[in-house]
């Protein structure tokens, strides 16, 4: 029996084991294992250089590990592809591309319709539908040169959202982003996780966390801690996460501090 | 020079004609990707690295032999293209020093291979030289049949692979996330731009091929943001420049081709960077001037409209030089240009006083829209253009 | 010493040890700025350049080709980055736009007005090395080739202007804010050196053709600096590269009947070749056997660690065996032997019937991995 035959936790979103990727002598992840209940918004902050950017990356076999493997809801992520949706950090395309935001949108179905088939009425209202759920449908035709930081976010948003996927990977959505798509962003993802679908975020900002998210790992090459934001979010696994590097652990929301998060503001 | 109807006669320049057209063609359309992938400078790396396949293909072939020729070219072309990735990849020189080497040393080894071709007597090596600059007129029939062969799969493949080629361009990470074959794709693109790149290498020479996979695609850039749109320009004008060049050549002055093509092709993309509407550089810099001139005729409405309501009288008569004080410019000319659109008017006044003008009711109409137009614009999208 | 100028071999050897010397002393920078590709441009446009001043003029060389080959230079970089700053294309598509038309207007001319054996586009574009002795210039009374001793002057204005200007260069080229703050003037240096590149390639034009130059520009500087990090390291070797090029080059050159100045390009290419692939430090053997060593170590470690992260706990009979390492580090069978095999040779573990015990050492390299994050403040990864 190979492994691929096996179901391999199948109660969890996400579950990676032993993930190890090292580049040259240093290992950026080490060891790390995760398990992501279905149906949370979940967090993975952690110091710069940590890996937390490489760990979304591994997972999505962009990288590849030195040790360790992935499952995605029970199979293998390599099966599970469509399943997966992925919103890359922004920073590595071409602003000057000829593209409208809703070309940018299809390109999301582009795995799904497979080869030779071109996008048509279906494919057009499946990224309409996206889009709306952005609040962008009205610039879809808008060449994507001509948004801002958070109206280009909310289309990458968008262009994952098309996918219908079970679980969503984010990667920084929300830095250098203005309020109005910062909230947009957040009530897409809360919507997400209420339909049940889970939702990973690697997030940048410490302040934030325990308002916005149910489900946190702390990361630092290896995982320091994971689990329910109210019981890991504390000051002593912020502390072994990031040396001496945090300033303001006294004015840090913690999870330990409340009891609920709904309606509340940071 | 012969009249068009006759050079249309000529069998020759048919001939030129179609080839020339099928190079615009398929360089114009692939060498939009070329530009949109960064890799302008990589038909430049081919086009230049495709001399030793060019000797070596006369040497293989005992002559001049345009299939071998292609072939050889293609062959040391896509070598010098590996190369580059290696060099890139597996050391730490850059982009841009491993782009210099692949074109210096291939172009290094086509030289000595020229040479060696030219030493030894044979009717080919005559022929050898003109692939250095291009001549047009030694295109023969079957060579345009070749080509047209070639640029039917280049553009087949390119439709076909439309949406996942687009895909690989635009975001290559993402591309790789949603499953497509990123590096296969790649190297697919690569190796039809190195196609398009041999093509034209009787044509328009080893040494200016490279403008032909950029200057199209720079061109058809401007004229619009859609990509399908900008390919099928790019072919147009590649076409266009291509034939337009390589008429000129064959019309028999001793002119080289691809210089000619080269300069037309220029002169396109010339002409789009500067008057295409919206991104063209005359265009836009008209359009700014438009806006500075509407802001100004703003200002004044919006002076008049305050002090109008200062007074509370929607036909108070505002003296310019007072109006001149409150703008901190001279408004005169502005104001009489008002006048012309109907939107204020000149009030009568006593010889001594100086000049009075208030607002028409279309005026103050004006006036009020463009405040709320400013406000909206403040509002609104925060685009940036 | 006329006997040794009147050497046809020694002309040509010299005048390619110049070309190379000179270019390269210049290539170094260039490469280190992300300018090769411009100095192809550069290269190619002063062939506008030469037949401008050669209409005007009737000169083929000398101060007047100089001056005018760095104008045409000049204003080539100043056009390409004009046009790359109106955004509407990339910066290297500026180039591929600028550099080919300049160069098809020179072309064109020479077509047209010079149909002169000794300024056509052949030769612009290739050189001709094995000619320079043709035209002789007396000095101090001995008969030297015309182009060796221009090719000489602009080696010595090149390397008064290395040696004069190192350190601002050094600063400029890696640190163009510092070096702006202290009034280095980087924009300016960067000009003077694409200037003295322009000057430089069209006093090489007659022997080796400005095509060729981008060779000798850049192959030695490349080799040099996969050798070495040191600056002044890699414009000494260049230079040594550029002076065994041209010798190697001639001598293969006579003897396969070939051209000269394409054959001293191809040494320079194979002994670039030979550093990318032998560099004690960063040639590609090197950096296999470096990443063997590290894949080995890595291996080692993870070993340690997971057998550290399951030597307490319940579960540490089912984890810490053979078997269990297939599962879940994913390592095949030959794989998990090796390595177990080698963490055995070096005392990191050892065996306990069927289970894996981690010695001290061993023990001490998984908690070197898995102590605080507090050791990791500020590190990349």
């Amino acid at each position: 029996m190979t492994l691929s035959d096996a179901v391999h936790e199948p109660d969890l979103a996400v579950h990676v084991e032993d993930l190890t990727v090292a580049y040259h002598a240093k290992p950026v992840l080490w060891d790390v294992d995760l398990d992501v209940p279905p149906g949370v918004m979940a967090a993975i902050v952690g110091p710069n250089g940590a890996g937390k950017s490489t760990l979304i990356q591994a997972i999505m076999g962009l990288v590849r590990p030195t040790a360790g493997h992935v499952f995605v809801h029970g199979r293998p992520y390599a099966e599970q592809r469509h399943r997966v949706g992925y919103v890359p950090q922004r920073t590595s395309v071409d602003w000057d591309f000829p593209t409208t935001v809703a070309d940018v949108v299809t390109m999301g179905l582009y795995g799904r319709l497979g080869w030779l088939r071109r996008p048509g009425r279906a494919e057009r209202r499946q990224a309409d539908a996206a889009l709306e759920q952005v609040g962008m449908l009205e610039y879809r035709d808008r060449q994507i040169a001509q948004l801002s930081g958070g109206q280009q976010q909310r289309t990458f948003l968008a262009r994952a959202l098309v996918q219908d996927a079970d679980v969503y990977f984010l990667d920084e959505p929300m830095a250098g982003v203005d309020a109005t798509s910062e909230q947009a962003i957040l009530s897409v993802l809360r919507d997400l996780r209420d339909r049940g679908r889970t939702v990973v975020v690697v997030h940048h900002d410490l302040q934030t966390v325990a308002a916005t998210f149910d489900w946190v790992l702390l990361l630092n090459v290896r995982a320091i801690a994971q689990g329910p934001v109210s019981e890991v979010y504390t000051a002593e696994n912020l502390q072994s996460a990031y040396g001496g590097q945090i300033a303001l652990l006294g004015q840090l929301e913690l999870g330990s501090q409340h009891d609920t998060h709904e309606g509340h503001t940071s | 020079m012969e009249t068009l109807a006759s050079l249309a006669g000529d069998y020759t320049v048919r001939t030129v004609a179609a080839g020339a057209l099928l190079l615009g063609v398929t360089s114009g359309a692939l060498g939009a990707f070329a530009v949109l992938r960064k890799q302008s400078l990589l038909g430049d790396v081919l086009s230049h690295a495709a001399l030793p396949g060019v000797a070596l293909g006369f040497l293989i072939a005992g002559g001049r032999s345009f299939a071998a020729v292609l072939a050889g070219a293609l062959v040391t072309g896509v070598a010098a293209a590996l190369t580059m990735l290696l060099l890139t990849r597996r050391s730490r020189l850059k982009t841009d020093a491993a782009l210099g080497i692949a074109l210096g040393s291939f172009f290094a080894a086509g030289v000595v291979l020229l040479s060696y071709v030219q030493g030894r007597a044979g009717a080919g090596q005559a022929g050898l030289e003109t692939f250095l600059f291009g001549q047009a007129a030694a295109t023969l029939r079957s060579d345009v049949w070749l080509m047209a062969g070639i640029s039917i799969v280049a553009i087949g493949l390119v439709l076909a692979a439309w949406k996942e080629f687009s895909a690989v361009t635009f975001d290559p990470v993402f591309a790789a996330s949603i499953g497509l074959p990123v590096a296969i794709l790649d190297a697919t693109m690569t190796a039809m731009i190195a196609l398009a790149v041999v093509l034209g290498l009787q044509m328009v020479g080893v040494v200016l091929m490279s403008a032909m996979v950029v200057a199209p695609a720079v061109a058809a850039r401007q004229w619009t943001n859609r990509l399908g749109i900008m390919v099928l320009l790019s072919a147009l004008f590649g076409a266009v420049g291509g034939v337009a060049g390589a008429l000129i050549s064959a019309s028999g002055r001793g002119l080289a081709t691809g210089p000619l093509i080269v300069l037309a092709l220029t002169a396109i993309a010339g002409f789009s960077l500067a008057f295409a509407p919206n991104r063209g550089l005359v265009s836009a810099a008209l359009l700014r001037a438009l806006e500075r001139r509407s802001l100004a005729d703003r200002r004044v409405l919006g002076a008049l409209e305050a002090l109008a309501l200062q007074h509370d009288d929607p036909g108070y008569p505002s003296e310019q030089g007072m109006l001149d004080a409150y703008l901190g410019t001279a408004s005169g000319w502005r104001l009489r240009r008002l006048r012309q659109h109907g939107w204020v008017r000149r009030v009568r006044h006593r010889p001594e006083e100086g000049i009075h003008w208030r607002l028409t009711e279309a005026g103050a109409r004006r006036a009020r829209d463009a405040r709320s137009e400013e406000r909206a614009d403040m509002r609104g999208e925060g685009g940036n253009r | 010493m006329s006997a040794l100028f009147a050497s046809i071999p020694f002309a040509i050897i010299a005048t390619g040890a110049l070309v190379g010397v000179a270019a390269s002393l210049l290539g170094t920078f260039l490469i280190l700025r992300g300018d090769a590709m411009l100095t192809d441009a550069i290269g190619h446009s002063i062939v506008l350049g030469i037949v401008l001043v050669w209409l005007a003029t009737g000169q083929a060389s000398g101060p007047v080709q100089i001056v005018g080959a760095a104008v045409t230079g000049l204003a080539t970089v100043v056009a390409t980055e004009a046009l790359a700053r109106t955004r509407r294309m990339g910066g290297d598509a500026a180039i591929g736009l600028v550099f080919p038309a300049l160069f098809s207007i020179g072309v064109l001319l020479l077509n047209l007005y010079a149909r002169d054996v000794h300024i056509d586009a052949h030769t612009v574009l290739l050189g001709e090395i094995g000619f320079v002795w043709l035209d002789v210039v007396p000095v101090f009374g001995v008969d030297v080739p015309d182009a060796l001793l221009w090719m000489a002057v602009v080696t010595a204005a090149n390397l008064a202007f290395v040696v004069t200007l190192y350190k601002e260069l050094k600063i400029a080229t890696f640190d163009r804010g510092l070096a702006a703050a202290l009034g280095f003037a980087p924009g300016l240096l960067g000009y003077a050196l694409l200037g003295l590149t322009s000057a430089t390639a069209v006093a090489a034009f007659d022997s080796v053709g400005v095509v060729l130059f981008l060779a000798f520009a850049i192959l030695p500087p490349a080799a040099a600096y996969l050798l070495t990090d040191r600056l002044a390291l890699i414009l000494a070797y260049a230079a040594g590269f550029s002076v065994a090029a041209s010798v190697l080059g001639y001598l293969l050159a006579v003897a396969w009947d070939v051209s000269i100045g394409g054959t001293m390009a191809l040494v320079a290419a194979a002994i670039l070749a030979a550093s990318f692939l032998a560099s004690p430090r960063y040639g590609l053997v090197a950096q296999e056997v470096r990443r063997r060593g590290q894949v080995e170590a890595n291996e080692n470690r993870a070993l340690t660690v997971h057998l550290f992260q399951h030597e307490r706990g319940p579960e540490a009979g089912e984890e810490n065996v053979l078997s269990a390492l297939r599962t879940h580090l994913r390592w095949g069978d030959a794989k998990a032997r090796a390595v177990v095999a080698r963490c055995l040779d070096a005392r990191l573990v050892e065996r306990s019937g069927q289970q894996l015990l981690l010695t001290n050492a061993g023990r001490a390299t998984a908690r070197e991995i898995l102590e605080p994050a507090g050791r990791r403040a500020g590190a990349g990864g």
